[in-house]
């Protein structure tokens, strides 16, 4: 099986070097890196106005660069924590606590030349382990019948909602939401148009890009407005020549980068638990294994190297569920996963065999794509650091064109963008109420799908709910289901002990920015 | 693992605990409220299409499982929030809301789908821009003006130009 991974691979370079392709992945990852320096703009909001865009092109072109743009924005933004301590990407907010310490002692260009090599060392780990497990996954999931898909789905969700920050019911509420949201439209079985309250611009459904802009577009930026505080460019000088790390730099965070990566490979086969809770959890262990743990939060090299390495193996690895399974585990892989719906691409775990070019081309586009980043990232740094001190009054506004710009090209339709408006009002207004509007999407995408699936179950054992768990892989998943609910009414029930010391999470600096952008 | 950070919050917010029998507004009754206020929508809205049976479903099963489940869940929030004696100190409104922040951002998206509707793309992206721009407390008309003009002969080099997006530049002229 390994040898066929590897001729698979080799063809995925023959698409994925094609001129056309090549050029699509070079521009996602710049835009991509671009919007990840940008404080207060995302990879959700970017993919999302992009999106109309590669409606007339070809699947793979479009499917390489929309990828580009997620991996893109990770090299970007640990820039923003590390120079001007401002956490505006959650995966690389717990780069803060120790790479701004060290930017104020004038080390910042060593620290963000590490994160390069922690970078390119997660991501290759991340791709590699994609190389050789998606195939192994499909083949499992081959046998697959819709009950055990159904059951698969619900891990899913479920997972995608208590894991994710904030509390685990209004996750699921959430969830629960975006499922009600993706039943909008015409019923698939009867026609009956359901939700739509007799306008017909909504009996095809809502519009995903309408969806994601008003959630993570609108909403963010009701919720920034006049309320960033001015970046302090005072450390943000870093030329080319202070990038590269000394040699007891780099032996220094060595081992904290293979740990980080490899906790971040673990952390993206949980569904769910995407690259903010990798970073997260790295940071944490590699402070409890060092040695001189009391070096962390004042500038040890390792509170950089451990988090942004593992930051990066989980977004690699982030892809194999969805791309093998057709389950996305977070707000970009849903939109991903979006994405190939609409290039009428059906996702599962039919992917790789019947659109070998876009699987194989991906993975391959992956190696070239950070090998770019590299390269864009060293020379051109000081560019990226200029980029930092364009202020939001002037950032937003063009946002809000390209979120109008963008939902109107999905169907040339001005209804959609008032849907859109819409959307991103009540968006805004969940947020306020402290719902994290990811599960929504998460919810919206596999909605339908796993209507299909639970209905079409149930007409094969006639009505019998135990069916469910009478089949083994899918009781094995409702198991998973049980023991992740249960886990979270554990935490809830627990005896609070006081903690003698601060969360992570509390020590990191606050941000104006709601951080929606995951 | 995502829980370890959010439970040691609640450590912190309980050791402040106030034992006054008060009832206290908490945000988390209308975050509950709202979700039983949809849930129950969405199941009565639901139960007007069919709603067959286990075997065979029809169209109507999704809609009301949803909307019960919602609802339920809508009770557990507001009911946990009821149990728990921790002060919540956010309040719905944003400590300085920004009234006319928000009114500009969202009049740019109003003003772009009237002038794009019967304008063109070129005075909807120039007003979308320049309204939204205006909303900013340090924003003046000259540098919103700026910046939209800029945007806009962007946009239209991009998006009419280099995308061929079908937007007319200006409806009832020939560009």
């Amino acid at each position: 099986m390994i040898s066929t991974a590897l001729t698979d691979l080799w063809s995925g370079f023959g698409v994925a070097l094609e001129p056309h392709n090549l050029m699509y992945c070079f521009l996602g990852v710049l835009v991509g890196n671009l919007v990840g320096v940008l404080p207060g703009m995302g990879p959700v909001a970017t993919i999302s106005i992009l999106l109309p865009l590669t409606f007339g092109m070809h699947p793979v072109p479009a499917i390489l660069m929309l990828s580009g743009v997620y991996y893109g924005s990770q090299y970007g933004g640990a820039i923003c924590s590390i120079l001007l301590n401002l956490p505006c990407h959650p995966p690389h907010a717990v780069t803060c606590l120790d790479g701004f310490p060290l930017t104020k002692q004038g080390k910042g260009g060593t620290a963000l030349g590490i994160t390069v090599i922690a970078a390119f060392v997660g991501a290759s780990w991340g791709i590699t382990e994609m190389i050789f497990l998606a195939p192994f996954l499909v083949k499992m999931a081959l046998e697959f019948g819709p009950t055990e898909v159904c059951s698969l789905m619900l891990v899913g969700l479920i997972a995608g909602s208590t894991l994710a920050k904030g509390s685990p019911l209004k996750g699921i509420a959430m969830t629960v939401f975006g499922l009600l949201l993706g039943i909008v439209g015409s019923d698939i079985e009867t026609g009956q148009p359901r939700f739509t309250f007799g306008i017909t611009e909504l009996f095809d459904g809502i519009e995903i890009v309408a969806l994601a802009l008003g959630m993570f577009g609108i909403a963010e930026f009701m919720n920034s407005i006049n309320n960033t505080e001015a970046v302090d460019m005072k450390y943000a000088n870093v030329g080319i020549s202070d990038m590269f790390p000394s040699a007891a730099d780099l032996k220094k965070s060595f081992p904290p980068m293979i740990r980080g990566t490899i906790l971040g490979s673990l952390c993206a086969l949980i569904p769910g638990t995407g690259p903010t809770i990798a970073s997260f959890v790295s940071y944490a262990t590699e402070k409890k294994i060092s040695k001189t743990p009391e070096r962390f939060g004042h500038g040890a090299i390792e509170g950089v190297a451990c988090p942004e390495a593992s930051t990066h193996s989980s977004v690699q690895g982030d892809f194999i569920p969805t791309m093998s399974l057709g389950i996305p585990g977070d707000t970009v892989m849903a939109l991903l996963l979006g994405a190939l719906i609409i290039h009428g691409i059906v996702p599962g775990p039919q992917l790789i065999s019947q659109h070998a070019d876009i699987f194989w081309g991906l993975i391959a586009s992956f190696w070239i794509g950070n090998i770019l980043l590299v390269i864009l990232n060293v020379p051109m740094i000081g560019l990226w650091v200029k980029l930092l001190s364009i202020p939001y009054r002037y950032l937003y506004p063009s946002a809000m064109f390209f979120v109008c710009i963008g939902v109107y090209a999905a169907g040339n339709d001005m209804f959609q963008v008032g849907e859109t408006l819409v959307i991103g009002v009540v968006g805004y207004i969940l947020l306020r109420l402290d719902f994290h509007p990811a599960p929504i999407l998460l919810g919206f995408v596999l909605g339908p799908r796993f209507e299909e699936n639970f209905r079409r179950s149930l007409l094969i054992s006639r009505g019998d709910l135990m069916t469910f768990i009478e089949r083994p892989i899918s009781a094995f998943f409702l198991f998973i289901c049980v023991v992740l609910i249960g886990a979270q009414i554990y935490v809830w029930l627990r005896p609070k002990a006081a903690k003698d010391e601060k969360p992570i999470e509390a020590q990191i600096p606050a941000t104006s920015y709601s951080g929606l952008a995951e | 693992m995502a829980a370890t950070g959010r439970v040691a919050a609640e450590k912190k917010g309980s050791g402040e605990t106030r034992l006054s029998g008060k009832f206290v507004w908490k945000r988390d009754y209308y975050a509950g409220g709202l979700m039983v206020l949809l849930g129950v929508g969405a199941a009565v809205t639901g139960s007007g299409y069919k709603f067959g049976s286990l075997a065979r479903m029809g169209p109507g099963f999704m809609p009301v499982a949803l909307g019960i489940v919602l609802a339920f869940l809508g009770v557990l929030i507001a009911g946990t929030a009821l149990g728990s004696s921790e002060p919540d100190d956010k309040k719905f409104m944003p400590d300085n809301p920004q009234w006319f922040g928000w009114f500009c951002l969202l009049a740019g998206p109003v003003l772009f789908i009237v002038l794009g509707e019967y304008g063109g793309m070129i005075p909807a992206v120039f007003a979308c821009v320049f309204v939204s721009a205006l909303g900013d407390k340090t924003g003046t008309y000259k540098s919103s003006f700026i910046l939209a003009c800029g945007v806009t002969v962007f946009g239209v080099l991009l998006f009419h130009y280099f995308l061929n997006i079908p937007f007319p530049l200006l409806r009832g002229v020939n560009l």
